[in-house]
């Protein structure tokens, strides 16, 4: 066997410098420092949170496509999860729904769904009564309908009584980060559910499961006025570290990019462990063969479900860090292109699979994000400028909010532009070779 | 009697508009996967493209219609709909194939299709603006209200013309589709590519014009729905936005790559999102004396309110993934 040629991609490459990486991340301080110069400091530190926050939400999905190749598109619907949790734990108690006897009126409601959801279950099992299960079914079917009304009945009754006399049932009044740590596990939760039914199946099920729930759930966040005030807002959301009214507003931003910037190393090394580990190994082995890796005797749905869910996890984190920054929850601004595709345009031009080239992918494609509506808006006055002077042409008055479209327009050309000709990435996962 | 009129109008009329649109745009989703084994989640925004067709060339031509007495909106129909087939085959030519040719998993497709979806709602809001538009440019809509022969009834089954224009022409085109499938050697050619395609490409037929032939088909009927969808209600650039899910819904519940299946899922899509919405207390109300005293119903009793109409699709899609994923007729791909 020795005398063999050795094949030269399964020697281990040899390290070597990193010069992509360098120029890279070279050219991002340049831009970064180029819109400080341009922008101003208070300006520049806000959106280097954002991009901070977003590379949170790009290494979720980065777990997700990249490790696992399974497509989410839904990160919106974490995202907002995450941004309600952070809404609800961190804003003041309202006295004015705890004081009264409605807090018990809703827990009475809650109970009812409780034991109706016990009803149901047990319907389910009547078959063991010696009930045939055709009969059973349409029992079960009849009982949960009824039960359902009867609840959403009850529900819309204490939900009407609240929005009159409080407004909204307020917040728990504690810190930031506990909200943030409760939409993570929220959103873990709804994505164990999607994932548990759809992991299962053909890849394209669980595109448009995720597509539809974050739909639903921005739905539920601005019709529950109740519990979010839907869309009235709320804001401002306290922060965790000094406000801009403690220490003003560069310093308190960058006290919260410093937060953030520890939150993503702290992932970051966590997430190089798990790509290097055992476990790391094992979800490529499923990405890249899932036959061989059954075969290998490997769990593949459950390692699925594992990475899934992790993935939602950081994705209501993030959400919720965003949301927190932003001071402000409204429902309505949760958007499929900000909170989802530009978040798919981050992972799939940095390097699905490569951590370093997700975090650059994110910071990059933000600030070109944040500078593009500006530059739309300058580009179209030329156009206009130029077409009347030129032709006497006529122009549209709506032309702001158009040009504001032509980002829609840019973020789908992204997305296929890099699929054809880029499809590892700016910096590709690198994958080792051994002897 | 009026409360079951009440129940036609919202539910049975409402139901079925809904339903012949999910179905239509649900045969297109179906025989795309079926074809070329990937979700096309562009589809929707190429029934709106279809719709902006008509809408502009109606505008250009606002008076074609009332020399025949149809609204203008029906005759462009078809130069629309060879616009829109013309758009898909292009669609795909620039941004589908290079990706098959590659040989990337479906999901990468899914992910193309997106890009697309975007680069179309940006190009239909560039040019529509975000407003919404009437389809009736420069017609009336008319309204027909039949009142029912019985003493009793005071209101009238109401249907509008759009209405009747669209459960005839969902009718044409389900029956022109399926004597195309089974008639035609390019429907049997596409069935047989859907059932293997290896096997097809080794028997001598030619997977690029079956290809094409899809993308004819489905922008076709794309057309025909956004089109028929935006004359009911109107022309607005995120008409899509509202039409995935349930389509897709359909697609699935009907059995993916079963057209037939799809147009039966998209009626009970339809079907189940207008008995979601409806207010059962209405149908409930002439036997409320006989109900015993202690239960008071209250006055709204739908199962889920307009705004959460949307979860109706996604229950009906996540029941069918759970209980039976290959869809109510079996479809072949999982």
């Amino acid at each position: 066997m020795s005398t063999q040629p050795k094949r030269e991609d399964l020697v281990a490459a040899p390290s070597r410098f990193p010069l992509r990486e360098v120029l890279l991340f070279a050219a991002l301080m340049l831009a970064v420092l180029g819109v400080y110069a341009a922008m101003g400091a208070a300006y520049s530190t806000r959106m280097l949170v954002e991009a901070a926050c977003y590379a949170i939400l790009a290494l979720g999905l980065t777990i997700q496509w990249g490790y696992g190749g399974q497509f989410n598109a839904g990160v919106m619907g974490f995202v907002a999860l995450g941004g309600f949790c952070a809404m609800l734990f961190s804003v003041p108690i309202n006295d004015a729904f705890w004081g009264t006897e409605l807090p018990g009126e809703l827990g009475r409601v809650l109970l009812y769904a409780i034991a109706a959801t016990l009803v149901v279950i047990g319907v389910t099992r009547l078959d063991r009564l010696g009930v045939p299960k055709t009969l059973r079914t349409v029992i079960a079917v009849v009982v949960g309908l009824i039960l359902y009304l009867v609840v959403i009945s009850l529900l819309r009754e204490v939900t009407g009584e609240i929005e009159s006399r409080a407004g909204f049932i307020g917040g728990f009044g504690l810190p930031a980060w506990v909200g943030w740590i409760v939409g993570g596990a929220l959103a873990g939760g709804v994505g164990y559910f999607i994932g548990h039914i759809c992991l299962g199946l053909r890849s394209d099920y669980l595109a448009i499961a995720t597509l539809g729930i974050a739909e639903i759930i921005k739905a539920f966040l601005k019709n529950s006025d109740w519990l979010t005030r839907g869309t009235a807002t709320v804001s401002p959301l306290p922060w965790p570290t000094p406000g801009p009214s403690e220490v003003g507003f560069t310093l308190a931003r960058a006290l919260y990019l410093s937060m953030t910037a520890v939150v993503i190393a702290v992932l970051f090394f966590l997430l190089h462990r798990a790509y290097h580990a055992p476990w790391g190994r094992m979800i490529r082995a499923i990405r890249d063969n899932e036959v061989a890796a059954a075969a290998m005797g490997k769990d593949i749905n459950r390692r699925r479900l594992e990475i899934f869910v992790l993935g939602c996890i950081l994705m209501g984190l993030g959400g919720g860090m965003l949301t927190s920054f932003n001071s402000l929850f409204d429902p309505n601004g949760y958007l499929p292109l900000n909170h989802t595709f530009l978040v798919l345009v981050m992972v799939i031009l940095g390097g699905p699979g490569n951590n370093l080239g997700t975090i650059f992918g994110a910071v990059a494609v933000y600030i070109i994000w944040i500078m593009s509506g500006p530059m739309a808006l300058w580009l179209m006055q030329l156009i206009v400028t130029f077409g009347e002077g030129a032709f006497g042409w006529d122009a549209p008055s709506n032309m702001d909010s158009r040009a504001l479209q032509a980002r829609v327009l840019v973020i789908g050309v992204l997305i296929t532009a890099v699929l054809r000709f880029a499809p590892k990435g700016l910096l590709p996962e690198k994958i080792r070779h051994h002897d | 009697m009026n409360e079951l009129v009440f129940f036609i109008n919202n539910v049975v009329v409402a139901g079925s508009v809904s339903g012949s649109i999910y179905a239509i745009g649900a045969v297109g989703v179906t025989l795309i996967f079926s074809i070329m084994r990937f979700a096309h989640f562009a589809h929707a925004d190429v029934m709106t493209f279809g719709a902006l067709m008509v809408l502009l060339l109606s505008t250009a031509f606002p008076a074609a219609g009332a020399s025949i007495g149809i609204p203008t909106a029906l005759i462009m129909l078809p130069l629309a709909m060879v616009l829109t087939a013309a758009l898909a085959v292009g669609i795909d030519k620039v941004f589908y194939k290079p990706l098959r040719a590659h040989g990337v998993k479906p999901i990468v497709m899914v992910i193309g299709s997106l890009g697309v979806t975007l680069i179309l709602q940006g190009l239909i809001r560039l040019f529509a603006g975000t407003g919404g538009q009437s389809l009736y440019v420069d017609d009336r809509k008319e309204i027909f209200r039949l009142a029912l022969p019985f003493e009793d009834v005071r209101v009238p089954v109401v249907i509008t013309e759009p209405q009747l224009y669209l459960f005839v022409i969902t009718l044409v085109a389900v029956i022109a589709l399926h004597l195309f499938l089974n008639r035609s050697r390019l429907g049997k050619a596409m069935r047989a590519m859907s059932d293997n395609p290896e096997l097809a490409q080794a028997s001598g037929i030619n997977t690029n014009l079956i290809v094409a032939v899809t993308w004819v088909i489905a922008g076709g009927l794309a057309a025909i729905a956004g089109t028929l969808l935006s004359l009911d209600v109107t022309f607005k650039p995120d008409l899509s936005f509202f039409l995935l899910l349930p389509i897709f819904a359909a697609a699935i519940v009907g059995g993916v790559g079963h057209p037939y299946g799809a147009i039966a899922g998209g009626f009970v899509v339809g079907f189940a999102e207008s008995l979601a919405v409806f207010n059962w207390n209405i149908l409930l109300r002439p036997f409320r004396d006989s109900f015993p005293a202690w239960l008071e119903l209250p006055t709204d009793l739908a199962f889920v309110s307009t705004e959460y109409k949307i979860v109706v699709p996604f229950f009906i899609l996540v029941a069918i993934l759970i209980w039976r994923p290959t869809g109510l007729f079996k479809g072949k791909v999982i």
